[in-house]
C-alpha cells in the first residue's frame, strides 16, 4: 500500500533548480495493476525511483505499507528495496558474471537468508517464470525474453510488496513483449501489487488503472477494471 | 556470516573473470614477499649454521676478557688480563675444568721457503682443543708438555697451509713465525668461512712460547675461554673466579670490574643483534615493495569499480548496503593482494632452494614460520588498505546514478 502525500522533488542542474515533481499525491493500494505513463522529462522516471526507494523526496511524505520512508537513512533505504521491492528493468540489469541461478539467489543474500533456504527459493521463483531448465546458465547465454524472465524471477524471489517494471518491455520485439506482459498479468492475478513504467499505450492498456504524469504533476488517473478484491 | 562469504564469493568471481589483470596487478605484490621470503631464508639458514658452529663451545663454557671504557681508549692505559689472572685460573681455583687461555701474538708473520703469509697466531694451551671443540685433521693438538717444555711446535690452520704451499700432510716441517723456526705438529680440520673470511688461517702455539715471545710486553690481549665441571657449577664457579681475579688483580671493594666473565652463548647474542639489524632493513625494503604494489592494486581497483558502476547500482537497487559493498570490494582488494602473496611465498621458496642447490658452500635455506605467516598476513592488509578507497567509492554511489552508466 503506497500513500504519496505533497510530494515535491527538485534537484540541481548546473545553476538551474529543476521542478521534477511539483507536489503529487497518490494511493495505491494492494494488488493493483497500475501503468505510469508521461513523456520523458515528465517526472516519470523520478516518479518511479522515488517509489522505489531508491530517492528520497525534497518535500512530503511517503508511507510504504505504513511505514514513513521519507525520512530513512541509505542503509534503511536499502533494506526496504531489499525486502518490499521488486525492481525490472528495461535493459535486464542481470549480473554478467553469475548464473542465472545467483542472480536469482542474490537479492536474499542481502536479507542474511542461508544459502540452501535461498536456492529453494530461487528455483521455485524461476519455475514460476518457466525458466526452471536454465539455472546453470549465464545471462548472456540466454535469449531477451529469458533474460527478462531471470529478471523477474528476480524480482519475485524476496515476495516484495510492489513489482516495479520500468519499461520492462522496451528491448523487447512485439511477440517476446506479449509473452512479459503475460506473465505481469498472472502475477497480479496471484495477488501481485504491479506498478508498470511505459511510453507503449498498449503496454499501458494491460494495466487496470493509467497515471499520467506531465511536468511534475498527475494530469490524469483512470481505473478501466475496479482492483481485483472488489469485482 | 553468510553475507560475508557472499562477498568472498563474489569476490572470486570477480578476480576469476579477469584473470591476466588480476595476476598483473598483485605481481607488485608477488615479486616483494617473494624476494622477502627468498632473502630471509637464505639468512635464516646461514645464521643457522654459525648457531651450529658456537653451539660446539658448550653450554659450560665461559670467557673472561678485559673491559675498557671510553676513557681508556682515549688515554690509551688500556686494561688487559695478565698473565697473573690467567694463571688464577690455572692453578688457584676449584672447579675449573679445563683452561684455555688464547693470547694473540701480534706482528707475527710466517714464513716457508721463501713464501710468506700473515695468520693470526694465537698461543695457547692443550686445552683449547676440548674446549673449542676444534680437532686436528693431521698429526696432533698442542699436549701439555709442550707448554711445560716451551717447545716451539705449531699447529696450523689448512688456509695457512695453502698459502705457504706446505705439503697437504706437513707435520715434521718447518717454518717461521715472528723470526723464529717452529715445528709442524698438526693441521686443524678446516672450519670454512664466516660472513667470508677464512676461519683457517692461523697458527696456534704453546702459551708459554707466546709469552715469552711477547717478552715484558705489556700490551697483549688475552682472553681466557674456561669450562666448568657440571654446569651446575656454572654461576658458582663464575662468582668465585670473579672474587678471585678481583683480588689478584688489586681491584679496591666498591670499584667496578675491569674484565668481564661471559658465557660463550653471547657471541651468539651479538650475532643474533646483527641479524636482526639486517631483518628490519630487509623488513623496511619489503614495506616500499609492498606499498608500490598496493598502490598497483588501488589503481586497478579503482578503474574496476568505474568500470562496474552499473553492476554497483544493480546490487544496491536489490538492496545492497554501503557496507555491503564496501565489503565486497576490500574483500577483492585484499584477495588480490593475499593470492599475490601466497604464489610470492611459494616462489621465495622455490628461489631460495635452488640458489641453495646451486651455489657451493651455501648453507641449507630454512623459512621460519613467522616469515610466512607475516607475508601472507602483511599483503593482505595492504590489499584491504588499499582497497578502502575504492571500495568507499564503490559504496558511496547513487544508486540511481549508477544504474544510468553506461
Amino acid at each position: 500500500m503506497i500513500v504519496l502525500s505533497s510530494i515535491v522533488k527538485r534537484y540541481a542542474m548546473g545553476d538551474e533548480i529543476v521542478m521534477a515533481l511539483a507536489g503529487v499525491d497518490l494511493f495505491i493500494d494492494r494488488n493493483e495493476y497500475v501503468a505510469l505513463i508521461g513523456p520523458s522529462g515528465s517526472g516519470k522516471s523520478t516518479l518511479m525511483n522515488l517509489l522505489g526507494c531508491l530517492d528520497s523526496p525534497t518535500e512530503g511524505t511517503y508511507m510504504l505499507n505504513g511505514r514513513d520512508t521519507s525520512g530513512m537513512n541509505d542503509n534503511e533505504l536499502a533494506q526496504v528495496r531489499n525486502r518490499e521491492i521488486g525492481f525490472v528493468f528495461q535493459s535486464f540489469h542481470l549480473l554478467p558474471r553469475m548464473t542465472v541461478l545467483q542472480n536469482v539467489m542474490q537479492p536474499l543474500v542481502y536479507r542474511g537468508i542461508p544459502s540452501e533456504e535461498r536456492r529453494r527459493l530461487a528455483t521455485e521463483s524461476l519455475a514460476k517464470v518457466g525458466l526452471g531448465d536454465r539455472m546453470g546458465h549465464l545471462p548472456n547465454q540466454l535469449s531477451g525474453g529469458q533474460r527478462q524472465r531471470v529478471a523477474v524471477a528476480r524480482a519475485l524471489v524476496g515476495s516484495p510488496s510492489i513489482l516495479l517494471a520500468d519499461e520492462p518491455t522496451g528491448n523487447l520485439d512485439s511477440r517476446t513483449s506479449a509473452e512479459i506482459m503475460a506473465l505481469f498479468d498472472a502475477l497480479h492475478a496471484q495477488g501481485q501489487t504491479v506498478v508498470v513504467v511505459t511510453h507503449e499505450p498498449d503496454i499501458a492498456a494491460h494495466c487496470h488503472r493509467t497515471i499520467r504524469v506531465n511536468d511534475g504533476l498527475i494530469v490524469e488517473d483512470t481505473r478501466r477494471i475496479a482492483p481485483a478484491g472488489t469485482h | 556470516m553468510s553475507a560475508f562469504l557472499e562477498a568472498f564469493r563474489a569476490a572470486l568471481i570477480s578476480l576469476a573473470g579477469h584473470r591476466m589483470r588480476s595476476f598483473l596487478t598483485t605481481l607488485g605484490i608477488l615479486i616483494g614477499t617473494a624476494s622477502v621470503i627468498a632473502v630471509v631464508s637464505l639468512m635464516q639458514g646461514f645464521s643457522d649454521s654459525i648457531k651450529n658452529q658456537f653451539s660446539n663451545l658448550g653450554g659450560n663454557a665461559l670467557t673472561l676478557r678485559a673491559v675498557n671504557d671510553n676513557e681508556n681508549f682515549q688515554t690509551g692505559k688500556l686494561n688487559t688480563i695478565t698473565f697473573d689472572d690467567v694463571d688464577v685460573l690455572r692453578y688457584r681455583l676449584q672447579g675449573v675444568k679445563e683452561v684455555a687461555p688464547i693470547m694473540v701474538v701480534n706482528a707475527a708473520g710466517a714464513s716457508y721457503n721463501g713464501r710468506t703469509a700473515l695468520p693470526q697466531v694465537q698461543a695457547t694451551t692443550a686445552d683449547y682443543s676440548a674446549v673449542n671443540n676444534r680437532y686436528p685433521e693431521f698429526g696432533r693438538f698442542l699436549v701439555d708438555s709442550d707448554d711445560k717444555g716451551h717447545r716451539r711446535v705449531a699447529v696450523i690452520g689448512t688456509e695457512l697451509r695453502d698459502n705457504l704451499k706446505m705439503p697437504e700432510n706437513p707435520v715434521g716441517e718447518y717454518f717461521t713465525i715472528g723470526g723464529e723456526w717452529f715445528k709442524v705438529v698438526g693441521v686443524m680440520e678446516k672450519q670454512g668461512e664466516i660472513l667470508g673470511f677464512s676461519q683457517d688461517n692461523y697458527a696456534v702455539i704453546p702459551f708459554d712460547v707466546g709469552r715469552a715471545m711477547m717478552g715484558n710486553n705489556t700490551d697483549h690481549n688475552i682472553a681466557a675461554t674456561f669450562t666448568v665441571d657440571g654446569l651446575d657449577q656454572v654461576a658458582a664457579v663464575r662468582d668465585r673466579a670473579k672474587r678471585a681475579i678481583r683480588q689478584s688483580r688489586g681491584i679496591p671493594a666498591g670499584k667496578d670490574d675491569d674484565f668481564k666473565i661471559e658465557a660463550a652463548d653471547s657471541f651468539l647474542k651479538q650475532f643474533s643483534e646483527i641479524t636482526a639489524t639486517a631483518t628490519a632493513v630487509l623488513a623496511g625494503i619489503v614495506g616500499i615493495s609492498l606499498l608500490v604494489g598496493g598502490i598497483g592494486i588501488m589503481n586497478i581497483m579503482l578503474v574496476s569499480v568505474t568500470e562496474r558502476t552499473r553492476e554497483i547500482g544493480i546490487l544496491k537497487a536489490l538492496g545492497a548496503t554501503r557496507r555491503d559493498i564496501l565489503i565486497q570490494f576490500l574483500l577483492e582488494a585484499g584477495l588480490l593482494a593475499l593470492l599475490g602473496g601466497l604464489i610470492g611465498i611459494a616462489l621465495g621458496f622455490a628461489i631460495a632452494f635452488t640458489v641453495t642447490a646451486l651455489v657451493p658452500g651455501m648453507p641449507q635455506a630454512s623459512v621460519p614460520l613467522w616469515a610466512v605467516f607475516s607475508a601472507a598476513g602483511f599483503s593482505a592488509l595492504v590489499g584491504v588498505v588499499f582497497g578502502i578507497m575504492p571500495a568507499s567509492k564503490a559504496a558511496g554511489l547513487d544508486p540511481i546514478e549508477a544504474l544510468r552508466y553506461e
